[in-house]
């Protein structure tokens, strides 16, 4: 739904019930069936599910039909802390995803413009991650962090570490596993816009007395705006919601658990379906409200 | 209202300078001296080395060897944005995500001087366009971004404008407009300009002093009457309007006059208009210069006479008439007649002679390429 807010134009006015609009209705069948049967179905049996009420058999994962407002206030005094904690966990591995993939992207779509080998090499380096499963990766990760680990070993040997300090399960190794996972997809929408970006502007601020960080600031970093907002949106959303990296099976621990893994839990294993779906409706009416004022704020449509 | 942009212009000399580039060589051993106040044209084909010098200049590539003097002060080590000359970009470069002023402004504001908005409209209701101040530059026209390109120069007050084609994407009406203005706007504010330009017609327009560009070397420096009146290399005599050309060795020279024998006829021109006056050279004329008779000519020692020949084709162009007369044994002649109310002279298919004065010839230093030497 964000996507839909930041990409889409305001649509031509429709001409009447004119034949290219039956025709355009036709072709937009398909999408609207599909739209219906696997997003707004779901999305009304989350709503309905968000607002049962126990069963008044008394049996455990059996709900009725109700209009539970109190779910919600349920699930936002109980899960507080992790909601804070999701959001927080967001906003700072998007900052630091953005930190370094910017000048990654910089450096392939700029200044290896002219080297379609070196660029070639690079942005498959960018990807290739994609070739494993994340699930994989981030397993991989756990071992190298993990207690009797080299890289903790040698952290204790030159004495960084004490005897009885870890990595896996703090809030260091989550956020970490996050921006690791989200790097592609942080670094690719800002190389593809600054892959378009007229070096003669750049040229001319130079012209015009600016220093080459002047330029930066003032020209190229305002006109990579629109990348860098997809990055942010397309790392921030899915990290807000992400269940696997801070769940105690990979990298996280009792004290880092972020929505995704209380809606896990309350779903899987708790059977709590209205907690788990009032937190779901909640957690994305909130990335609805927030990327919309983002959005609105960054003014994209004032670009270009 | 001009004389807020009114600078000191200074000179600009170029000496010695090289520029490699991996595999080739896009401008060798390039001596040049722009007079401060000048409006100087670099013409040249693509790919002649015309765009990395002003490039060098500009600061935005960096020369091989050399040295770059402006006002006497080397600045060929100094970054692009530490030099006191701005440039017209061949596309504009106009900032998209700032409007028409703050675009003007920008120069101003980086460089930190009081009152960035009324130097930028000063200049914009220079070049007419205050009332646009507002948009965005994508929603101007053509010609229009091309006047806010110039203000966005003008502004600064360069001691060197650089102008890299900055007409080319205009349509024919709007070029020859631009031209003018852009020729009083520099009348008006006495900088030095240095335009780069592939368009022959549009340098001779408008620039005092044209260098014409070959493979990285400057061919002729000169007055554009000069350079026309008096091309020293057969890449000259072409690039600058059309030419009849005859080829051979020089049979007769003294200190008036040198001949050529070209497929046995005698071709001549005035020693002090000829370059080389030994072994084989070639002697040209301007399609203008020559005339053509429908009776032979007397002989004339200060005419050339060539003929008979059929006119093959006729052109109108307007205020001339483009004739092509096949001369056998002497091939294809261009001769042009202006159009002064008798026109069409001779008919298609006419028996005519050619013939020009010995003083309108001129002798080339070298020999046009792909013409094999007559023996």
């Amino acid at each position: 739904m964000a996507f839909v807010a930041f990409g889409s134009q305001a649509p031509a006015k429709e001409q009447g019930p004119s034949k290219t609009g039956r025709v355009a209705l036709f072709l937009l069948l398909p999408g609207l069936f599909y739209l219906a049967l696997f997003f707004i179905t779901p999305l009304v049996s989350l709503i309905i599910t968000s607002l049962k009420a126990p069963s008044a058999t008394g049996a455990i994962g059996r709900y009725d039909l109700g209009l539970e407002f109190g779910n919600y206030a349920y699930a936002v005094t109980q899960y507080a802390p992790q909601i804070f904690r999701s959001f927080s966990f967001a906003v700072l591995a998007t900052v630091i995803a953005l930190a370094i993939s910017y000048p990654i992207a910089y450096f392939i779509a700029v200044k290896s413009r002219n080297r379609p080998l070196l660029k070639g090499i690079l942005l498959t380096l960018v990807v290739a991650p994609f070739f494993i499963s994340f699930l994989l990766r981030t397993f991989a990760w756990k071992q190298i962090f993990s207690n009797d680990s080299l890289v903790v070993n040698v952290l204790k040997d030159i004495g960084v570490f004490g005897a009885d300090s870890y990595i896996i399960g703090t809030n260091f190794a989550v956020v970490f596993g996050l921006v690791y996972n989200f790097i592609p997809f942080m670094t690719l929408p800002i190389y593809a816009n600054l892959d378009r970006l007229d070096l003669s502007l750049v040229e001319a601020g130079s012209d015009l007395y600016a220093s080459p960080s002047k330029t930066f600031r003032k020209i190229t970093l305002p006109l990579s705006l629109p990348g860098v907002i997809s990055g942010t949106l397309l790392t921030f959303i899915p990290i807000s919601g992400d269940y696997v990296v801070a769940s105690r099976d990979f990298l996280g621990g009792p004290d880092t658990a972020m929505i995704g893994n209380v809606v896990e839990a309350n779903f899987l294993r708790i059977q709590d379906y209205p907690t788990a779906s009032a937190i779901s409706v909640m957690l994305m009416a909130t990335i609805v409200v927030f990327v919309s004022a983002y959005v609105r704020r960054s003014g994209t449509d004032d670009l270009l | 209202m001009a004389t807020e942009f009114i600078a000191r212009g200074q000179d600009l000399e170029l000496k010695g300078i090289r520029k490699e580039f991996p595999g080739f060589v896009a401008v060798d051993n390039l001596n040049l001296k722009i007079p401060a106040g000048e409006f100087f044209a670099l013409l040249g084909p693509s790919g002649c080395g015309k765009t990395t010098t002003l490039r060098m200049i500009a600061g935005l590539e960096s020369p091989s060897k050399g040295e770059i003097l402006l006002g006497g002060k080397d600045i060929a080590g100094m970054k692009p944005h530490e030099r006191p000359v701005n440039t017209v970009f061949q596309n504009y470069a106009l900032f998209p995500h700032m409007s028409v002023l703050e675009n003007v402004a920008f120069g101003i504001r980086q460089r930190k001087l009081t009152d960035p908005l009324s130097k930028a409209e000063k200049a914009l209701a220079m070049v007419e366009l205050e009332h646009l101040a507002q948009r965005r530059p994508q929603q101007l026209s053509g010609g229009q971004q091309q006047r806010v390109a110039l203000a966005r120069a003008l502004v600064n007050r360069p001691s060197l404008l650089l102008l890299d084609e900055p007409l080319g994407a205009l349509d024919l009406k709007l070029r020859r407009q631009m031209q003018i203005e852009l020729k009083a706007i520099q009348m008006e504010v006495g900088l030095t300009f240095l335009h780069v330009t592939h368009d022959q017609e549009e340098a001779m327009d408008m620039a005092d002093t044209v260098a014409v560009m070959n493979q990285g070397h400057i061919e002729q420096l000169g007055a554009p009457e000069v350079l026309y009146d008096r091309p020293k290399t057969a890449f000259v005599a072409k690039f600058l309007g059309q030419s009849n050309m005859f080829i051979g060795k020089v049979t007769e020279t003294n200190s008036e006059t040198t001949s050529i024998e070209y497929k046995g006829k005698k071709i001549t021109g005035l020693t002090k208009r000829s370059e080389k006056v030994t072994g084989v050279i070639a002697i040209g004329v301007r399609p203008e210069k020559t005339y053509f008779h429908e009776t032979q000519p007397d002989d004339d020692p200060g005419l050339n006479i060539l003929g008979p020949g059929e006119i093959t084709d006729i052109r109108f162009t307007g205020v001339s008439n483009q004739y092509q007369i096949d001369i056998p044994g002497i091939g294809v002649m261009t001769v042009f007649a202006q159009n002064v109310g008798r026109s069409p002279v001779v008919e298609l298919g006419a028996q005519v002679y050619v013939s020009w004065k010995i003083e309108h010839s001129f002798g080339l230093s070298d020999l046009p390429s792909g013409v094999e030497e007559e023996h």
